[in-house]
């Protein structure tokens, strides 16, 4: 029998074109780019630069303050991943579990999804506004004076509230369409084999829905990590010196504040290996224990 | 082990909708019941609302001597099959038969005895540390029952468990759990749409149709005597012939179509005018012999092969599209030619009667059942 064979046509090249070009134009040209400026000491007013070497990241990994920020960072991304993870599947479960008036309740679970981040983010803030936010009037009523933007603390809480909420509707569709892809007839095998409800979800359902969790873990430890950042620039109100920040936080403002582009450099490539050995080692290991049925 | 009742039980879906429809069945213990029917006729619900995945709006079920109205799935002490065998694809087969076990808190070297005992009988010794989806279908099967098995429930519950399997293996199958279910002895309900399966494996069979059991009785007692024209045009393959009818004359005989037919010489007297539905089965139509005086004639449009069988499609004579379509099963060794007339006749006591608006069926007296030889007469 013949082997279909292309030869050694420029055809399939030219078809990995366009997918080629363009995580070299948006990722590797910018990555390159931050690693070469890492070993760069770059003039705050751009006259040229020096270079030296891996003091940059000397500097960096030495710095008191950036290691305050890298322990808030982990925190934050936990306490974020976590409780927008946690709620969300409760939500998601309860939700499934509805029988009438199930399309009203999941519209209205879904409903955060449909607002813009930005809006979204901004109505957070309105929460826990110091004037006019529920959150603050809340708080006060247990004697918390909580001072969004001035207090360390306080900031942090409602950046994370903030953080969850927004990424509840997406972990919640997520969870709602994983719990619905399990067949009726395991479900209810299982409630035949077991009477308690809370056995049933950890034995049966919650295995089921580990690619669904897997997934999640990933999107909400990336979300927590990146796509937070617009949040605490609004919560910060640019004012960062007393507030809590995550480390991308940081490489922008030392980057475009600080004017100090070869440290900001070496923090994005130090985030960029994080990043890299985290995902490797949830595809090793937490992967091995997920059920692709 | 125990016995169930079933007590005028019905589901009503919003208030108006009754899936199942006043339903009373008493299965004694270790008893096989089969309850058959078309898709839709709420057969899968009444075995839903005896396992307890669906709650009963109206009656009584009742296993062993407790009512389980209101009583948990995982404690009315069944075991259920499904129809996709409804395995937990993140279990071993070891586990998957043990889940229920642990869940109920038997102690180990128990489960460990048992799920080994079940896995020798079904043959799965060398598959328990596989998982389902490594499995082939009848070996899926085969682990849902030793799921079932292994509860030593007091009811079994199968939800057409054979139907996703292929021909061959399914005729197996349905041997295996009749043998399985003797062997233990366990009072068993199974839902299926195939009659083959219900008539094989039923001690009773309950035909359901838009949500009414038709008839309760034993698969022979069913075949010989359908209690209406739907449960006769549903058990026996192929179907019962349904010839719409209307009495005639002194109300001894029938006008089918253009043709007059005259089966019941002796029958009560029918008020002439009155629509029936006569129904004949098609083996119960064999060809006249060369001097035999034939009941009817049969213009065949069509014939199939089976083999051991030929059926012989056509409408009775005079044929054309006004006249009654019919069915017959001729031995093997027949040949027909599309087109040619075929004088049959019918066996003695093998006709039915039905009521031509309620379906009903016209029980005639015994000895009233016989045919009236050479009564067809031709308009």
């Amino acid at each position: 029998m013949n082997k279909v064979r292309f030869g050694h046509s420029v055809i399939p090249y030219l078809f990995l074109l366009p997918q080629i070009l363009i995580v070299a134009v948006f990722f590797y040209l910018p990555a390159g780019e931050a690693v070469r400026s890492s070993f760069y000491l770059e003039d705050p007013f751009g006259f040229g630069s020096t270079f030296v070497g891996l003091d940059n990241y000397r500097d960096v990994l030495s710095n008191a303050e950036y290691r305050r920020v890298a322990i808030f960072t982990v925190w934050f991304t936990v306490l974020v991943a976590f409780f927008a993870l946690a709620i969300a599947l409760v939500l998601a479960v309860k939700a499934d579990a509805v029988l009438r008036g199930a399309k009203s309740y999941r519209t209205l679970l879904m409903w955060v999804y449909a607002i813009a981040p930005p809006v979204a983010g901004l109505l957070g803030i309105m929460l826990f506004d110091q004037h006019v936010g529920p959150i603050v009037k809340m708080a006060s009523w247990f004697g918390w004076n909580l001072r969004v933007g001035v207090n360390y603390h306080d900031t942090a809480f409602a950046m994370i509230v903030t953080a969850v909420w927004l990424q509840i509707a997406v972990n919640f569709i997520f969870f709602l369409s994983g719990l619905q892809s399990i067949p009726r007839s395991v479900r209810e095998a299982a409630r035949i084999d077991c009477r308690s409800g809370f056995r049933r979800f950890w034995t049966v359902t919650f295995p089921l829905l580990t690619p669904t969790a897997f997934f999640l873990v990933v999107i909400n430890i990336t979300y927590a990590l990146f796509d937070t950042f617009g949040l605490i620039d609004l919560m910060t109100k640019n004012e960062p010196g007393n507030n809590p920040v995550t480390l991308v936080y940081k490489v922008f403002l030392d980057g475009f504040r600080g004017n100090d582009l070869g440290g900001s450099s070496a923090q994005s490539v130090i985030l960029m290996a994080v990043v890299f050995v985290l995902t490797i080692v949830q595809f090793r290991f937490i992967e091995r224990r997920v059920h692709y049925s | 082990m125990a016995q169930v009742h079933i007590e005028r039980v019905s589901k009503i879906y919003s208030g108006t909708q009754r899936a199942v429809n006043d339903i009373s069945i008493d299965i004694p213990d270790g008893e096989f019941v089969v309850l058959v029917g078309p898709s839709g006729c709420g057969k899968s619900t009444l075995l839903r609302m005896v396992a307890g995945l669906e709650s009963i709006t109206e009656g009584k079920v009742s296993i062993g001597d407790r009512v389980v109205n209101g009583v948990d799935p995982a404690e009315r002490d069944i075991a259920m099959v499904f129809q996709n065998y409804a395995l937990y694809p993140h279990m071993k087969v070891y586990d998957n038969m043990a889940y229920g076990l642990r869940n109920r808190g038997m102690p180990k070297a128990e489960i460990d005895r048992r799920v080994r005992e079940a896995a020798k009988t079904l043959e799965l010794e060398h598959l328990l540390e596989r998982r389902p989806r490594e499995l082939s279908g009848g070996q899926r099967q085969r682990v849902a029952m030793g799921r079932a098995i292994v509860r030593s429930p007091k009811v079994f519950l199968f939800d057409e468990p054979l139907s996703n399997l292929d021909a061959k293996l399914r005729g197996q199958m349905r041997v295996e759990i009749r043998n399985l279910q003797k062997r233990f002895g366990v009072t068993s309900i199974y839902v299926t749409h195939d009659q083959v399966e219900a008539m094989t494996l039923a001690d009773t069979l309950v035909v359901m149709n838009n949500g009414v059991a038709e008839q309760i009785g034993s698969p022979l007692d069913v075949y010989e005597r359908p209690a209406s024209a739907f449960v006769a045009g549903f058990i026996g393959a192929p179907a019962m012939n349904l010839i719409e009818a209307v009495v005639e004359g002194d109300g001894r005989a029938l006008a089918v179509g253009a043709s007059r037919l005259a089966p019941f010489s002796h029958s009560p007297a029918l008020e002439p005018g009155r629509p029936v539905t006569l129904g004949i089965r098609p083996e119960h139509l064999r060809r006249a012999h060369a001097n035999e005086k034939a009941d009817m004639d049969l213009v065949v449009s069509a014939a199939e092969i089976l083999g051991a069988d030929t059926l012989a499609h056509g409408r009775i004579a005079p044929g054309g599209t006004g006249a009654a379509p019919l069915i017959v099963r001729l031995p093997g060794n027949v040949r027909l030619e599309t087109g040619a007339r075929l004088p049959l006749v019918l066996e003695p006591g093998a006709a039915h009667l039905f009521d031509g608006e309620t379906g009903r069926r016209i029980d005639l007296a015994e000895a009233a059942v016989a045919p009236q030889q050479a009564a067809m007469a031709r308009a």
